[in-house]
Parts: structure tokens; C-alpha cells; sequence
């Protein structure tokens, strides 16, 4: 039986173990709602009090590059729909080559938004401890509070999708060794739930830091 | 049916527990823990005890004072409430009760517990490296740009703790809803199952903002991204709000297991039928999730709208009514039950009269104007005691007897346990009802030193803690002994119902020999005949 390896002890059958997987990490994902779900509420909450500071602080944020960003990321969350549909029907070698895809777009993402980072710090943008926030125009300190919100969300984000592109990495190495179909198809699922997750995120994101006027 | 060795005798080396993804493992290594923290947390209130039973501050300097309550109240709401009944008797019965193997992810259930004590230790290094002082409420701008103590150390404690309750509750949800043996409908549950159930979503959903407000404050510590900072326009309102939508279903964490070990008990030494079993599941799930409501009536006096406070004030009268519900129902169960005092019973019990103390004057508390007077007085504290001490850590200590022969194998001396109980009882009562007679007459919390009028509450209140003390190291002592040379219990010496007495004691590594069939109701008891004639 090639499935006596992949069936867990605590489980009847692996119909039960794929349900409870997957509700496992919408569960998580739910938690990972209320995480973000802090940040937003906080980030209403000042954009409410301190609009004209906050639309300025978002002036300065880079569009073209948030944009391109966006793009790069809907496309990683197709090439991992399509890991996902692969890793049920498809070739284990295509299962391997769309995981990768999706990794080198998220690191194209990370890189992009490092681009971003940099620039911000040439412009004085950054507000942390040792650097000097230079901001001319007024109402600086809250636009201080802008960025501050704008590197504490999407710091947290990228820190996501960063355990996401590890997340990958282990399912491409696992799938390369020859796991057994049935479990590199849960694993391949699972992930797949959480990255479009950080993707969702992201369109969150990018239009209320970014777009909103 | 051979079932193979018990779960104890499956391996004896370090490794086979510390390595353990059995469920019943897991729970000992919780067990052990949080026993260890509950001393500590302890000793913590001793020292406070004592330093309040002279009006001056002689004992502990006023520095050293603000680090014991913050310690105590740290280690005892995270690494003693919160894990307690959840993670040891939660850990160990609910696969049982559910008629299943094992959890749903018991590695997961392993790593839990090791994140746990990577928080614990983060705390232990907190303590070691000179404490914190914020209070267990990390209030800013206090503790994000005054506080001289190791904020960030006790933060990184709380935060990474956080993640194993997280994954405990996301745990618990999965095995409820996947694992249920055949015939084990959702209104076959157990009601500590229930209570377990209501427990996880809020671990699951108020968690993750509260390690997120966590931390936000050691950004602002650590590399000031000050989003608290008020000299950019933060609103310390906003941490306040954040922290509380946390804290106050944590709170719900911190009684609603309880109130399922009581509902556990009651039925099995009254010999009857849970009274109205659905109505007591619904208000098990109707209390956690008003709980997410009503997180406004701790800040009365912050400054935030009246009108907000007239809502959260209402809101938190209609977390009365479940309550209630639970409490007439449980005494209703005892009519014409056919009852007996051992010692679980007598937890219980206390844990019905003093959760009634502490949840009336929690409407006391939740009315405005009253609030006014007594905020950030004794009687705050006495009224949160009597929920937390007077039903957690009773339900908590009860559950730990009535299910002692299932986890051990043995028998408890009954005479001690009896004796112990009781002794907590007035220990308890001592210690706590003279806090809200010094709280209404206005003594502050939070303070080493006092105006000697109030030196009589105090003074009684630390005999009350004395003989906490002495009450909580009796069972500690004879369980200890109990576990090796303990009378051995047999599968079912209570004559209770639930699957979990339906296997051997202790039981196998698996928990069952076949996989049960669940037909009935899971308080079938009858008060007409005597225990032993029911197996």
C-alpha cells in the first residue's frame, strides 16, 4: 500500500487527514487576519485623525514600483495556483518548476520592495532610532507616524512572505527526494492556502498605503 | 483486547517524554510547568502579602514592589491561567473524551510546548536579569518610552508564549471538528469539550492582536517606530483599546475551562443528568463571544467617549445572563441528585459560590458611575481574584483530582484532599473578601505602603494568603506521593460516564483498544442507584 506511509496514526483515512489539514490552516489563517487586523485598525484609526499628514507621507511612497510589485505578486499567486493544480495531476518535474517560479517571483517582490526601502532611506524617510527622520514639509511628525505605520505593515508582510519563500524552498526539496504524491500534495495545498493569503494581504495594502487619496 | 503497555510505562528515558507527541505525555510536561509557575507567581504574591502587613514600606522598596506585581500577574495570566486547564487537563482529555488517538497535529502539540517554554525562559531571564515593572498591562507611554526595566524581555516572553496558545486552540478546533468518534454528534460532546471548543476561538482570534500590540511597543523600544509615541500623535487610547480586545476574552480564557471541569464533576457526584445540557453549551459559546465586546469597561476612566462607555457597560451586564444561566443550571443539576463530598465535589462547589462573588460584583464594576469609585481599587482586584483564584484555580485543582486516577493510575488520599479544599476554601475567602471592603473604603491597588486605618484588611488578607499557601502545598505533596504509591484506581472509580473512564487507567498509549461507538448522551447518570451498581 503506498499510502500506509502517508496516513497519520491519529486519522481514519486520508480524507479525514486532507480535511483536517486544510482546516488547520484556514484556522491559522484566521489568526493571521487579526494579526494584520491590529496593524489596520491602527493605521484607520491615525489616517482618520491625521488625513492631510498621512495622504502627504503616502506622496512619497513610490507608485510605479508598488505597482510593479503588485503585478509581480498576482503572477506569483497564478504559478502557485498552478503548483497546486500540478501536484494533483500534473508531473512531479512540473510541480518542482512552478514552486520555483513562485519562489524567484517572491524574491523578485522581496528585492523590489528592497529597491523601495533604499530609496526611502536616500530621501530621510526612514524613522528608525539611529537615522535622522528629514521630512521638510509640514506636520512632520505625522508624517513620521505615516511611515511608521508603513514600515511596521509592510516589514510584517514581507516577513510573511519571506517564511513563505522558505516554505517553498523545503517542498521543492522535498518534492526533488521523491515524497510520496499524497503528501507533497497536502503540503504543496497548505502552502498554497497561505500564499495566497500574503497575497490578499498585499492588495490590502498596496492601495491604502499607496492609492488612497 | 490488549491494548499494548499504558501511555506511562511506553518508554521510560528523558527522551521518550521530552520527544513525546502523545497527547497525555505533552499534558505532563504542561503539567510539570505550569506547576512551576504557579510557584513562582506565588512566591511573587508572598513577598507582596508580606510587605502589606505593616503600613510602611519596609520590606520591599516601591521599585521592587511594582516588579512583584508585574511578575506575579505576568507569570500567573500566561504561563499559569491561560495554559492551565486548556493545555494540561484540555491536553490529556480531549482526545479521550472525543474517542480519538490523539490530537490532530501531535507534533504540532509537542512544538506548542516547546514554544512555551522558550516564552517561559525569556520570562525566567526577565526575572533574573532584574524584572519589569509595567504592571501585567504594558501601559503606554509607560512602557514604551519610561520604563528603565526589561520591557522587551518580558514582551518577547509574552509574544512568543502567545504562539503556543495560538496553536493550542488551532489544534483543539481541528480535533473537535475532524476527530469525533462514530455517533459522537456535537450535542454528544462532553461539556468540558464544549468549554474547550470556546476557549480555542478565542485563543485563536484575540491572541494575534495582542502579540501584535506587543509588539508594536518593542518597535518603539527597540528601533523607534514609535506608533504609540505621543510626540508624533499617538494615542495612548489606542494601545489601551488593542490590548483589552485581547485581554478581556483572555479573561473568558481564564473561566470558561473552569466552568467545564465543573460541569464535568457536578453531574458525577450528583448522579444526574446535566441540567438543560444544550442551554449550557450555547452559553459556554454566547460568553466567548460577548466577551469580544465588551473590552471598553476597563477603561472607564481613560478619557474614552461616555457613549462608548454606556455600550461597553451594557454589554458587559449581558455576559451576565450566560453566566447566570450556568450557575442556575448547575445547582438546579443538584436537586434531588443523589450527592457525595469527595474532593473534586468540593471544588466544585466552592467554584459555584465564589464565581457567583466574583461575577455579581463584576456587574458592580461594569456599571459607570460605581466603576468610577472603585477603579484601580482593592475591590477591582478582589473581584477579579474571586473569578480567576476562586473558579479557575479551584475548577483547575478540582479537575486535577477527579481526573488524577485516569492520569495517574492511583488513588488520592482522600482525607488530605478533602482537608486541602477546604482549606483553600477559607484561605481563599480570608485572603480576598477583606480586598473589597478596603477597595470600596478607597484603598488604591498597586501600592507598598498605606494609611493604617486600612492595616486590619491587609493583615487579614495576608493570613488568608498564609493559609492559601499551606492549602495549595498539601495536594502538591500527597499527589507527588500518590503517583507512586497511590492505591491503584481501576479504569472508572468515580463511576462516571465519559469515554475518557471508558479505558483502562492509566490509559493505553492510544487511549482506545476499538474504537468506540458513541450512543448516548454523555450524562446518563442515574440518582436512583447507588455508584457501584452503575459501571
Amino acid at each position: 500500500m503506498p499510502d500506509s506511509r502517508a496516513l497519520r496514526a491519529q486519522f481514519d483515512d486520508l480524507g479525514q487527514q486532507r480535511e483536517a489539514a486544510a482546516l488547520g490552516m484556514w484556522v491559522l489563517l484566521a489568526t493571521e487576519v487579526l494579526f494584520f487586523g491590529a496593524l489596520f485598525t491602527g493605521y484607520t484609526v491615525y489616517r482618520l485623525a491625521f488625513h492631510d499628514a498621512f495622504v502627504a507621507g503616502s506622496g512619497h511612497l513610490n507608485v510605479v514600483l508598488g505597482t510593479a510589485n503588485t503585478a509581480v505578486l498576482i503572477t506569483s499567486s497564478l504559478t502557485m495556483a498552478l503548483a497546486d493544480v500540478a501536484s494533483r495531476s500534473g508531473s512531479r518535474r512540473a510541480v518542482i518548476g512552478f514552486l520555483a517560479a513562485t519562489a524567484v517571483l517572491g524574491s523578485a517582490f522581496l528585492a523590489i520592495k528592497g529597491l523601495e526601502y533604499a530609496q526611502e532611506y536616500r530621501e530621510g524617510l526612514v524613522p528608525l532610532n539611529s537615522l535622522v527622520f528629514s521630512y521638510s514639509g509640514p506636520d512632520a511628525e505625522r508624517v513620521q507616524m505615516f511611515f511608521n505605520f508603513y514600515f511596521a505593515m509592510t516589514g510584517w508582510h514581507s516577513l510573511h512572505l519571506l517564511i513563505g519563500i522558505g516554505l517553498l524552498i523545503v517542498f521543492i526539496v522535498l518534492a526533488w527526494r521523491g515524497r510520496d504524491r499524497v503528501r507533497l500534495e497536502g503540503n504543496v495545498r497548505a502552502g498554497a492556502l497561505y500564499w495566497h493569503f500574503v497575497d490578499i494581504v498585499w492588495l490590502f495594502l498596496f492601495p491604502v498605503l499607496y492609492l488612497v487619496r | 483486547m490488549n491494548a499494548g503497555p499504558d501511555y506511562l510505562h511506553e518508554g521510560h528515558s528523558l527522551r521518550s517524554w521530552l520527544l513525546s507527541t502523545d497527547h497525555k505525555r505533552v499534558a505532563w510536561l504542561y503539567l510539570l510547568s505550569v506547576t512551576a509557575f504557579f510557584f513562582v507567581g506565588g512566591t511573587a504574591a508572598a513577598l507582596m502579602r508580606l510587605e502589606l502587613v505593616t503600613p510602611a514600606g519596609d520590606l520591599l522598596a516601591a521599585d521592587t514592589y511594582n516588579e512583584m506585581f508585574s511578575l506575579h500577574g505576568i507569570v500567573m495570566v500566561w504561563f499559569f491561567l491561560i495554559p492551565a486547564v486548556p493545555a494540561v487537563l484540555g491536553n490529556f482529555l480531549l482526545p479521550l473524551m472525543i474517542g480519538a488517538r490523539d490530537l490532530a497535529f501531535p507534533r504540532l502539540n509537542l512544538l506548542s510546548w516547546y514554544i512555551f517554554a522558550v516564552g517561559g525562559l525569556f520570562t525566567v531571564i526577565t526575572i533574573v536579569a532584574g524584572g519589569v515593572d509595567t504592571g501585567w498591562t504594558f501601559y503606554t507611554p509607560y512602557s514604551s518610552m519610561f520604563s528603565n526595566s526589561n520591557v522587551v524581555l518580558a514582551i518577547v516572553g509574552v509574544f512568543v508564549t502567545g504562539f503556543s496558545s495560538i496553536l493550542t486552540g488551532l489544534n483543539f478546533i481541528v480535533s473537535v471538528h475532524k476527530l469525533r468518534a462514530p455517533g459522537m454528534r456535537w450535542f454528544r460532546l462532553p461539556l468540558f469539550v464544549w468549554s474547550l471548543y470556546a476557549t480555542s476561538l478565542i485563543l485563536v482570534l484575540a491572541t494575534p492582536v495582542l502579540a501584535m500590540t506587543l509588539m508594536l511597543v518593542a518597535l518603539e523600544r527597540l528601533f523607534g517606530i514609535g506608533v504609540f509615541d505621543p510626540a508624533l500623535g499617538g494615542d495612548p487610547l489606542l494601545f489601551q483599546h488593542l490590548f483589552w480586545f485581547y485581554s478581556h476574552p483572555a479573561v473568558y480564557v481564564m473561566i470558561l475551562p473552569g466552568m467545564g471541569v465543573v460541569s464535568e464533576i457536578i453531574p458525577c457526584f450528583a448522579r444526574r443528568e446535566i441540567f438543560g445540557y444544550s442551554v449550557m453549551a450555547y452559553s459556554l459559546l454566547a460568553i466567548a463571544m460577548i466577551g469580544f465586546l465588551v473590552w471598553g469597561h476597563h477603561m472607564f476612566v481613560s478619557g474614552q467617549s461616555v457613549y462608548a462607555g454606556m455600550v461597553f457597560g451594557l454589554l458587559s451586564f449581558l455576559v451576565a445572563v450566560p453566566s447566570a444561566i450556568k450557575v442556575f443550571n448547575w445547582v438546579a443539576t443538584l436537586y434531588r441528585g443523589s450527592i457525595s463530598f469527595e474532593t473534586p465535589m468540593l471544588y466544585a462547589l466552592g467554584f459555584i459560590g465564589l464565581f457567583s462573588m466574583g461575577g455579581l460584583t463584576g456587574l458592580v464594576l461594569a456599571s459607570m458611575a460605581v466603576d468610577v469609585h472603585v477603579h484601580d481599587t482593592y475591590f477591582v482586584v478582589a473581584h477579579f481574584h474571586y473569578i480567576m483564584v476562586g473558579g479557575m484555580v479551584m475548577a483547575f485543582i478540582g479537575g486535577i483530582h477527579f481526573w488524577w486516577p485516569k492520569i495517574s493510575g492511583r488513588l488520592y488520599p482522600e482525607f488530605l484532599g478533602r482537608l486541602s479544599a477546604i482549606l483553600i476554601f477559607f484561605g481563599f475567602n480570608l485572603t480576598f473578601f477583606p480586598q473589597y471592603i478596603m477597595g470600596y473604603l478607597g484603598m488604591p491597588r498597586r501600592y507598598h505602603e498605606y494609611p493604617p486605618e486600612f492595616q486590619i484588611y491587609h493583615l487579614l488578607s495576608s493570613a488568608g494568603a498564609a493559609t492559601l499557601a499551606v492549602g495549595y502545598l498539601f495536594p502538591l505533596c500527597y499527589l507527588a506521593w500518590s503517583m507512586f504509591r497511590g492505591p491503584l484506581a481501576g479504569a472508572n472509580p468515580w463511576h462516571a460516564t465519559g469515554l475518557e473512564w471508558q479505558t483502562g487507567s492509566p490509559p493505553p498509549a492510544h487511549n482506545f483498544a476499538t474504537t468506540p461507538q458513541v450512543t448516548r448522551q454523555p450524562y446518563a447518570y442515574d440518582p436512583t442507584r447507588s455508584r457501584e451498581d452503575r459501571a
